[in-house]
């Protein structure tokens, strides 16, 4: 008998067929995600007809009807309001954030002078982008550059000295005073939040006594009260004949506001480390500081990257508060700029706000997608 | 040799071994800590005492009798310019409780829809919950605030040409103006009808529990208690005759007389603080229910219950365990907010206390004030959610 082979191997597979043509395209997309269920209808129907409410005006606001050239308000408001416009033109007056535009950035600051905050923007723009990028080489120089140097120099060449003619803090405003605010803030927060951090976890009672009544007093009040104690009572606390600038005061009551937020932050950091990882630094020999340098502080401070972010944006957003105490800051000049009789009309504070809005959220919005990439980019796959 | 000095019982005290005594060396820390803070606070203290004797300023809170002279916008209590300061305090804490209380109902209701939207299979409603929490989530909430008071209630119209809303209301740039109820006599029976219900609820849901743990059969506790919650007090309503009037505003030349208002400083910053705060409270609650493990839901649709029901009995009770602990720290933080009310013109504490302070120079009184109620403020909520929490925590056997 012929030995017969009835086993069968399929030697060529058979081409894959299309998904069914009810299961691709853009209308199965829109089944899926947004009909699928009768609840799913009434909520799509809502959120489109609300789209198509807000959207067409906000468009209309900010792009069609609005002003984008001008020399004073009369470009900016209706015939029956004194101006050029038609009647019932209702838009944002872009012209003027462009004539406002140098004083929403710098202030008061002289004119002539202007290129002395304009440098310290570009040195701190071309020092803090080889910081944020991981991969950049001299990271320990940058820092020292980025954290030591920069603001030195700065300190200098935006107050004056060396020849410069001396600009008082009075005269600085909009966005200048908003970034350095913020950045000393965050240079400041950071070292004094892991001392207090570090203070709050330590074994010494009389030390961790003093660092929980200082945290929890600062975070039991708000920021502006803050502020106003810096602005009204640091000036009772120093001898005779000593005066503290009005920056310099709002400096600080930034700085002692955020180091008790980031020492919150940080010892969240501390308390997720393993104990396990403070006993081996202990059984290797290492003194508290060499412990707290080299095993605990970078892998704690690794975990909560997303926090210090988050506390930076909080500043950040916070610097807008000293515009209550005085001081012009972005929001500040914004505000004070919307009483300039020139440009006086229903439409400038809309305006200016949004503009305002539109620079902080850019920055906010900014260093909130930074942290998401670092927490990625850190993230060593270790997961308990 | 050194390790003698370990093994016998008695170490020598020599000077070197206490250098490297850890105990010792804490002792020395925690003295030069203490003595520094306690010169550093002398200093300041000796410096203060200075600088308020030479610019004439009496210490104490004896100022607080003394007569306010500046008018307040929004009272809760009565109060003229001829009042105390300490009832002008008084006047800027319940402002500052009550834009604080309606301020923490209306972010968490709007963050938890906000918070499940983004959750939602639903493409658009996630994306526009996205968008509500990316934008206000990143703006300073003080903008939010000037952006509401100065570019969009400063230019509603003017009173004689108001925005007629329904149910009597009127809208325009001095605030929003509705009827004001009149209660006639006998309304306390309403009020207390209302307390019976909600007495008469609690005991029936009690009753439920125990009757279903007992027998397995269940009873729709929650429509019998709202049919008693609304029914009561309207029956009770309709028995005494109805003795409700409104006194409707009525729209004048100038401005609204009649009725009562809300004023746009209030409106702006409760409107702004309600926002901000939902867009933080909208993550907390989308990271709580993402953090139930998909396990829970799983069990639970193998035990054949219905969508809702997971929803009300397994995922919502898990992720309130950790949404609750963030939740308060953004109550907090939005009580906190409540003092940029400053910056529009509406007499908080903080207001009321800034005026108070470039009328009398009583600078160090008028910031401990604000330290004392803030800080108890801060301390009541902690210790109110502390007992929600532990309440709802898992209770592990």
């Amino acid at each position: 008998m012929a030995n017969v082979d009835f086993t069968y191997v399929r030697k060529e597979m058979v081409a894959a067929r299309e998904a069914p043509s009810n299961a691709k395209g853009i209308g199965h997309w829109l089944k899926v995600n947004l009909f699928a269920t009768p609840r799913d209808i009434i909520f799509s129907i809502l959120a489109i007809a609300f789209l198509a409410y807000i959207l067409p005006s906000i468009f209309r606001f900010v792009f069609i009807d609005a002003v984008w050239t001008g020399e004073n308000r009369t470009a900016c408001t209706t015939v029956s309001q004194g101006g050029a416009l038609p009647d019932g033109q209702y838009g944002a007056c872009w012209a003027f954030v462009t004539a406002k535009f140098e004083q929403f950035i710098f202030g008061r600051y002289p004119l002539a002078e202007r290129w002395r905050p304009m440098t310290v923007m570009i040195a701190f723009t071309l020092l803090l982008i080889p910081m944020l990028i991981p991969k950049a080489p001299f990271k320990g120089w940058n820092a020292l550059a980025l954290f030591i140097l920069l603001p030195t120099v700065s300190f200098f060449l935006l107050t004056g000295g060396f020849g410069l003619p001396y600009v008082e803090t009075q005269l600085w405003g909009g966005l200048m005073v908003t970034l350095v605010l913020s950045f000393f803030g965050i240079t400041v927060s950071l070292p004094f939040g892991i001392l207090l951090a570090l203070g709050r976890r330590s074994n010494l009672p009389a030390i961790k006594m003093l660092c929980i009544l200082f945290i929890e007093v600062v975070r039991g009040i708000p920021l502006i009260t803050v502020l106003f104690f810096a602005s009204v009572m640091l000036p009772l606390f120093l001898p005779d004949g000593w005066t503290f600038d009005k920056l310099l005061r709002a400096l600080i009551g930034v700085s002692i506001f955020a180091s008790a937020y980031m020492a919150e932050v940080i010892r969240g950091g501390l308390q997720a480390m393993p104990r396990g990882q403070y006993e081996g630094a202990d059984s290797l020999g290492l003194s508290y500081w060499q412990k707290t340098r080299l095993v605990i502080l970078p892998q704690a401070l690794k975990l909560v990257i997303p926090g210090i972010v988050n506390t930076f944006i909080g500043l950040f957003k916070d610097t807008s508060l000293v515009s209550i105490i005085g001081m012009f800051d972005l929001l500040g000049i914004v505000t004070l700029n919307q009483s300039d009789a020139n440009w006086a009309t229903p439409v400038t504070p809309v305006t200016g706000y949004l503009f305002a809005g539109f620079v902080f959220w850019i920055f906010c919005f900014g260093m909130s997608r930074y942290s998401l990439f670092m927490e990625r980019h850190l993230d060593t796959g270790h997961k308990h | 040799m050194a390790g003698d000095a370990l093994s016998s019982g008695k170490p020598r005290k020599s000077f070197s071994s206490l250098i490297y005594d850890p105990q010792a060396r804490g002792i020395f820390y925690q003295v030069v800590t203490v003595a520094s803070v306690a010169l550093f606070v002398w200093i300041i203290t000796q410096n203060t005492i200075h600088n308020l004797e030479k610019a004439n300023i009496a210490s104490g809170f004896g100022f607080l009798q003394g007569r306010a002279g500046f008018d307040i916008g929004q009272q809760a209590i009565e109060y003229t310019s001829d009042s105390t300061y300490g009832r002008a305090l008084l006047v800027g804490l319940l402002n500052t409780l009550q834009v604080a209380f309606f301020g923490i109902i209306t972010a968490t209701i709007l963050g938890f829809l906000v918070g499940i939207a983004r959750l939602s299979h639903n493409w658009l409603l996630a994306k526009l919950a996205q968008a509500y929490v990316e934008i206000f989530r990143n703006i300073p909430p003080l903008l939010v605030i000037f952006f509401w008071y100065k570019g969009v209630i400063a230019i509603l119209p003017q009173a004689r040409d108001s925005v007629v809303l329904p149910l009597g209301g009127f809208l325009n740039n001095r605030g929003l103006f509705f009827p004001k109820a009149i209660w006639g006599e006998g309304s306390w029976m309403i009020v207390a009808a209302l307390g019976v219900a909600i007495a008469a609820s609690i005991v029936i849901f009690k009753w439920a529990r125990a009757r279903q743990a007992r027998t397995g059969q269940q009873f729709k506790s929650g429509w019998t208690s709202l049919g008693l919650i609304i029914l009561l007090p309207a029956a009770t309503f309709l028995a005494l005759g109805a003795p409700l009037t409104f006194d409707y505003p009525v729209a004048g030349r100038f401005n609204l007389s009649g009725g009562t208002s809300i004023g746009p400083e209030f409106i702006s910053l409760y409107l702004a603080l309600s926002f901000y705060t939902a867009s933080f409270i909208a993550e907390i609650v989308r990271g709580g229910i993402k953090a139930v493990p998909k396990g829970q839901t799983e069990a639970a649709n193998a035990l054949g219950l219905r969508a809702n029901i997971i929803t009300r009995l397994v995922v919502v009770p898990q992720a309130m365990r950790i949404i609750i602990p963030p939740l308060t720290s953004q109550f907090l933080n939005l009580t906190k907010n409540s003092s940029l009310a400053v910056a529009v013109g509406f007499a908080d504490i903080v207001a009321v206390g800034g005026t108070m302070l470039n009328q009398t120079g009583q600078a160090v009184e008028i910031v401990a004030i604000w330290l004392v109620i803030y800080l108890s403020l801060s301390l009541t909520t902690a210790l109110f959610m502390n007992w929600f929490n532990a309440k709802m925590a898992l209770v592990e056997r």
